[in-house]
């Protein structure tokens, strides 16, 4: 028996080896990868990495260029621009994160349970999905926040709100061939539970597209935060979001450009480097094109 | 051939067409199985033959209940197993089990080897990880899988090898009762005589019973013990497999028996009987003997009367008013 298990093991072990060796054979992945690595350390050791507290005035030094001492410039009340970046990238991941984790979890779950059972249930959910889909994001999440206030669990509920509906509806599609399928059929017949066939056998087999999907659902989460707090309805201050550097910054185009573009430069980064490696998961776990890579 | 196992009593199941109306107006409805029984012996090997669309598939189902039949009685045991509440039924589960006929569709891509087959044996509380870990090794040695396939996915593997996962699977719980849903129509011919081998093998040591659906008449005879034939969800002949094969009675049987390509002189110049046209659809099904359409022997109250079961003993009935 012992012998069984080491065998075993040594597949499974290949398995996983394969899988990220096939991902990293693209170029772009690895780039994407190192990006998000590095935003991600940014955001974990800000206090670290941060030459200057974010909100630490220094009228003296205000509306800076570039320079050895603050590398992005500094605002218009001497605030250094690098740092104020820096604490951005939090906001800007934690509604990333967060917000597609929750819709991941929603839709999924609706999606779900409207494919497998069908008939009234599978109405209602589409119902749902429909009406939310149909709504303009960005009024609604206007709508939401200038009622339930500015904070960072508003935001991330805001974005759920909205986009739970897209995984909800590509679930439902996925499950409702997937049960016809006889593993179904035969996962029943051996006397499992509908939740356990739903959670056990079907789900596993609908979540590539969803993987994919809430890789490329991130950067436009980050978009979203960044637009709402450009309007004001983000994380209220003094916490720096790139929205509101943007916004404030907007103010000094002309004579301070560097205050407005740092950010801009990052989220353009960040957004980019999302949407390489959502694309690079596509490949890989697309079967069919997985020898071409 | 003593004890009824089961016992089928006129089993029916209806699918509604929807959006379309029969010739008299209601909703339209196809009737997949209609008015079916029979009696399943302990041990026996029962064959359920017939051409594509004539509902065997969907007998199988109903007997497992993956589909609610729209009337008729199945008792197992003596149980009626289509009253049966949701627990019970999943503890019934345990006795009856079914083999699938795709042997690509019927392994969840996801799951190893190991997790297919012991997945039963969790759902039922087999024992410890460890016992089920060896029940499963067991098990892949019975249907003849190298214990190293442990690990692997179905999809490293060949429709034959496949296929023996899922009989794993189907005996993992020691069931009386196996429901063989064309388990080697889908295999290339000499695959199939390995997979029928193992099945017959493992029928006779754990003394299973099975029904066996299938098309294939040459398969069938190989490893029934009784056929039923079917045509249009109902049944035309039920007789011992070798009086079936070498005295078939009804018109639809010899039909069906005369399209084997035979490789014997004698046998190929037996006579051979050509049906005439397709199958009717089954939401119009004819008036009189649902055969009369087709049946070279047909006379006027063939189109009018419904013919009645014949015993012709020996447990061979046929239903065609010249048997």
């Amino acid at each position: 028996m012992e012998e069984y298990r080491e065998k075993t093991l040594v597949i499974d072990e290949q398995k996983k080896i394969t899988f990220w060796q096939t991902f990293f054979r693209n170029k772009a992945a690895i780039l994407a990868a190192i990006i998000i690595v590095i935003f991600l350390l940014c955001a974990i050791f800000a206090p670290l990495i941060a030459p200057f507290p974010y909100d630490e005035q220094n009228l003296p030094e205000m509306m800076q260029a570039p320079s050895a001492n603050h590398i992005f410039g500094t605002d218009e009340f001497g605030r250094d621009i690098f740092s104020r970046v820096i604490y951005g990238t939090r906001i800007s991941l934690q509604v990333g994160f967060f917000s597609v984790a929750i819709s991941v979890i929603i839709g999924t779950i609706l999606g779900a349970l409207a494919g497998y059972y069908g008939g009234i249930v599978d109405q209602i959910i589409s119902g749902f999905i429909d009406i939310v889909s149909s709504f303009p994001v960005s009024l609604l999440a206007i709508a939401v926040v200038a009622s339930l206030g500015r904070s960072l669990v508003n935001l991330i509920i805001v974005i759920s709100m909205i986009s739970w509906a897209g995984y909800a509806r590509i679930i439902r599609g996925q499950v409702l061939t997937l049960k016809e399928w006889d593993f179904v059929e035969a996962a029943r017949a051996l006397g499992a539970s509908n939740l356990r066939i739903i959670f056990k056998h079907v789900l596993p087999n609908a979540i590539a597209p969803i993987i994919v999907m809430s890789t490329l659902e991130i950067p436009k989460a980050i978009i979203v935060e960044s637009t709402l707090s450009f309007l004001g309805l983000g994380v209220p201050p003094p916490t720096p979001s790139w929205g509101s550097i943007m916004s404030a910054g907007r103010a000094y185009i002309m004579q301070a450009p560097w205050i407005t573009m740092s950010p801009g430069l990052a989220m353009m980064a960040i957004v980019f480097a999302f949407n390489l490696f959502g694309d690079a998961l596509r490949d890989t776990l697309d079967p069919r094109l997985n020898k071409q890579i | 051939m003593a004890e009824k196992l089961l016992e089928i009593k006129n089993l029916q199941q209806y699918f509604p067409v929807k959006g379309l109306k029969g010739t008299d107006g209601k909703p339209a409805v196809v009737k997949a199985v209609d008015g079916v029984t029979f009696d399943i012996y302990k041990g026996e090997v029962l064959g359920l033959v017939g051409e594509s669309g004539c509902g065997k598939t969907t007998i199988g189902r109903c007997i497992l209940r993956l589909v609610e039949p729209t009337g008729g009685e199945v008792l197992f045991n003596g149980i009626d197993v289509l009253k049966l509440k949701d627990e019970e039924m999943r503890k019934l589960r345990q006795e009856m089990q079914i083999v699938f006929q795709d042997p690509y569709g019927s392994l969840d891509p996801r799951k190893t080897v190991g997790q297919l087959i012991g997945r039963p044996l969790e759902l039922h509380r087999y024992g410890t990880k460890e016992e089920i870990r060896k029940r499963t090794h067991e098990l892949m040695e019975l249907v003849g899988l190298r214990p190293e396939y442990y690990g692997r996915f179905p999809h490293e593997f060949s429709g034959g090898q496949r296929q023996r996962i899922g009989i794993a699977r189907a005996i993992a719980l020691n069931p009386q009762f196996v429901v063989c849903d064309e388990p080697v129509s889908a295999l290339d011919v000499s695959i199939q005589a390995q997979v029928l081998n193992l099945m017959k093998d493992l029928q006779e040591k754990f003394n299973l019973t099975y029904l066996f659906i299938s098309h294939d008449l040459r398969v069938v005879r190989y490893i029934c013990d009784r056929v039923i034939v079917m045509y249009l969800g109902r049944i035309m002949e039920i007789a011992d497999s070798n009086e079936l094969y070498d005295r078939p009675v009804h018109p639809y049987t010899k039909a069906l028996l005369s399209a084997i390509p035979e490789v014997t002189k004698e046998r190929r110049e037996r006579e051979r009987v050509r049906l005439q046209g397709d199958v009717p659809s089954p939401i119009n099904i004819p008036g009189g003997c649902r055969f009369h359409t087709r049946c070279p022997q047909r006379q006027e109250i063939c189109k009018t009367t419904e013919p009645p079961v014949k015993d012709l003993g020996n447990g061979h009935f046929c239903v065609c008013h010249f048997a």
